[in-house]
């Protein structure tokens, strides 16, 4: 089994071997891959009627909770914590591109007072804005002054906006009550391992107790405080949500462990995401060559989890500094030095008004979407394909292909359509990529899509993306999404049965890495 | 000789501050600066100095050569 999981081939598209692979695993690790698409309140889309009503009000709000929220609600990090108390393996402080989106990057950091004009700067300007979370570069607790300065002076200013903080967890359990006594009710732990064999291969080193502490006696202090820092938090009903960062060969397999690790302890969600790492990164897995997952693999690996708990697919692993919805960054909006000129006019009511607009919108999608998934009930049929959509947001198809910068991705069965994951096409300014082709570049992207629908798209990448095998749809230009996406499905399913289109199992998908080219 | 941060290397993450037990760290000019005069090695207090304990990239809190050996509280 073993060998079989690290035989994959990055770039290869082999269905048969990951599923084989992922009921390998499944079995051993006793979760259900059949499950795969089936659990009813499953991923972050689960929605109002899936989860306790104490639950589904504190995430229908926060995009980082709840993939349903993501297409609506926004959010900010204040970038207030940058000193750290551990060294990851896939983490290089030193890295400053201005354009990288990822964790532990930012472009300025912020004293809390500045935190807190940030936020309500930003909070006035994108009446969406209902999230604010410290999230580094560092880690929030290794700076708890900073971090809870910030939290009591944006509580006393902008009582409605939501704090969530992101930690490691080594400090954690030291910290759970002032946790608690600022309302944070929503905290991710990055939990890697629970096998601290395998952490030592992931941490070099913790800083704990006066004392830099490294191999397995550093990882076993990191998982037992993290579990126990999770297990402290769950018990006050503070929302939990773990991330694991993929990392094949070396936690892969192992993270069907930390997923039942986590939510044994009561983790709420568990975000999997792709190990970034390119030399240009200059982190330990960039300069050894680790490589990260394939879409299919880490789609696998999510899927094989999701028998267990919750699933975040939506994560864009964004800067502790960005600003707006997920998948986009408005952070070069508000610089430090221009929200030190901004009038800032903090008005709850326009906020709220607003917030009830996108209420009814949101109301409307999902009504929308039960209608069609009625018109597909008694509808039986094993095929499931992917399709990937350009949207700005708010659930419909409202971007243009060639505006795209990165693509959401459903997939489509007889039980509905279900969000899976999102793929990165912008360019590039470095790692290799800069030259190639744009529209090859989307094709590597959404390969092991059978459709892409788009708001409008040219007659050139029209007839590329047929050759390539992929669908080109758009005429559900500006429809939501869901309700599209059904719609499709069973014509799909209709042209099947009837022989018009030959039914074909795709390929795999790259996920791109790298830092954004500037617009 | 007392520990110097080089500023070159220096990510400014502050991490090193708040770990001097003698308060000699400060930000200065966007990086972290030691004061020597403040330096005692981290000597009397830990085993090992801990700003470079802390310090998330390696060979930037180094020994300061220039400097004399620092003596304890008595010299």
């Amino acid at each position: 089994m073993e060998e079989a999981y690290q035989n994959i081939e990055h770039d290869a598209g082999e269905p048969d071997a990951l599923d084989d692979l992922m009921q390998k695993i499944a079995e051993h690790k006793g979760c259900e891959t059949t499950g795969s698409s089936g659990k009813s309140s499953c991923g972050t889309g689960a929605g109002a009627n899936d989860l306790a009503p104490e639950i589904w009000e504190k995430v229908k709000n926060h995009p980082c909770y709840s993939e349903e929220a993501h297409h609506h609600y926004a959010r900010m990090h204040v970038a207030v914590a940058p000193a750290c108390n551990i060294q990851c393996n896939y983490c290089n402080r030193k890295y400053d591109c201005a354009n990288e989106s990822r964790p532990g990057v930012v472009s300025e950091k912020l004293t809390p007072e500045q935190a807190a004009k940030k936020v309500l700067a930003v909070a006035s300007t994108i009446p969406q804005m209902t999230v604010l979370g410290v999230a580094g570069p560092g880690d929030p607790l290794a700076n708890p002054e900073k971090t809870f300065k910030t939290f009591e002076l944006i509580s006393r200013t902008a009582p409605d906006i939501k704090l969530c903080l992101s930690t490691n967890g080594l400090a954690l359990p030291d910290h759970v009550d002032t946790i608690a006594k600022f309302n944070v009710d929503h905290v991710t732990i990055t939990i890697n391992m629970v096998d601290p064999e395998i952490g030592a291969k992931i941490y070099p080193w913790i800083f704990w107790k006066h004392k830099r502490i490294t191999g397995y006696e550093a990882a076993k202090i990191l998982t037992d405080r993290q579990l126990q820092g999770l297990e402290m938090l769950t018990e006050r009903g503070i929302l939990c949500k773990v991330n694991s960062v993929m990392i094949p060969g070396v936690n892969d397999k192992h993270l069907v462990e930390v997923n039942r690790a986590v939510k044994s302890r009561g983790a709420f969600l568990h975000n999997i995401m792709p190990l970034i790492s390119a030399p240009e990164h200059g982190t330990v897995f960039g300069l050894t060559g680790q490589r990260g997952p394939s879409a299919q693999e880490l789609k696998a690996l999510q899927d094989s989890c999701e028998g267990e708990m919750n699933m975040m697919r939506h994560c864009r692993q964004c800067r502790a500094d960005a600003v707006g919805l997920l998948g986009e960054d408005r952070s070069a909006e508000f610089t430090t030095d221009k929200i030190m000129e901004m009038e800032v006019n903090y008005d709850l009511e326009s906020r709220k008004a607003y917030q009830n607009k996108v209420e009814e919108e949101r109301i409307a999608k999902v009504e929308a979407k039960n209608a069609e998934l009625e018109t597909l009930a008694g509808a039986s049929s094993d095929i499931e394909i992917l399709i990937a959509v350009a949207t700005k947001g708010s659930g419909r198809v409202n971007e243009h292909f060639g505006h795209a910068k990165e693509f959401q991705i459903y997939e489509l069965s007889t039980k509905g359509a279900k969000f899976v994951g999102h793929r990165r096409v912008d360019l590039y300014c470095q790692g290799g990529y800069g030259e190639e082709d744009a529209l090859e570049t989307v094709i590597r992207a959404i390969n092991d899509c059978a459709a892409v629908f788009v708001a409008k798209i040219g007659g050139c990448p029209k007839d590329s993306l047929r050759a390539a095998g992929i669908d080109p749809v758009d005429q559900y230009a500006f429809e939501f999404i869901e309700q599209s996406a059904i719609a499709y499905f069973k014509d799909y399913l209709a042209k099947v049965n009837s022989g018009e289109v030959a039914h074909v199992v795709r390929g795999d998908a790259d996920i791109r890495q790298g830092a954004f080219v500037p617009v | 000789m007392t520990y110097k941060i080089v500023a070159s290397q220096c990510t400014s993450c502050s991490a090193c501050e708040a770990e001097c037990p003698n308060v000699a760290i400060t930000e200065k000019g966007g990086t972290f600066v030691i004061n020597p005069k403040k330096c005692t090695e981290c000597i009397g207090y830990f085993d090992i100095p801990q700003c470079v304990a802390v310090c998330p990239v390696d060979n930037t809190c180094v020994i300061d050569n220039a400097l004399p050996r620092y003596q304890g509280n008595a010299a």
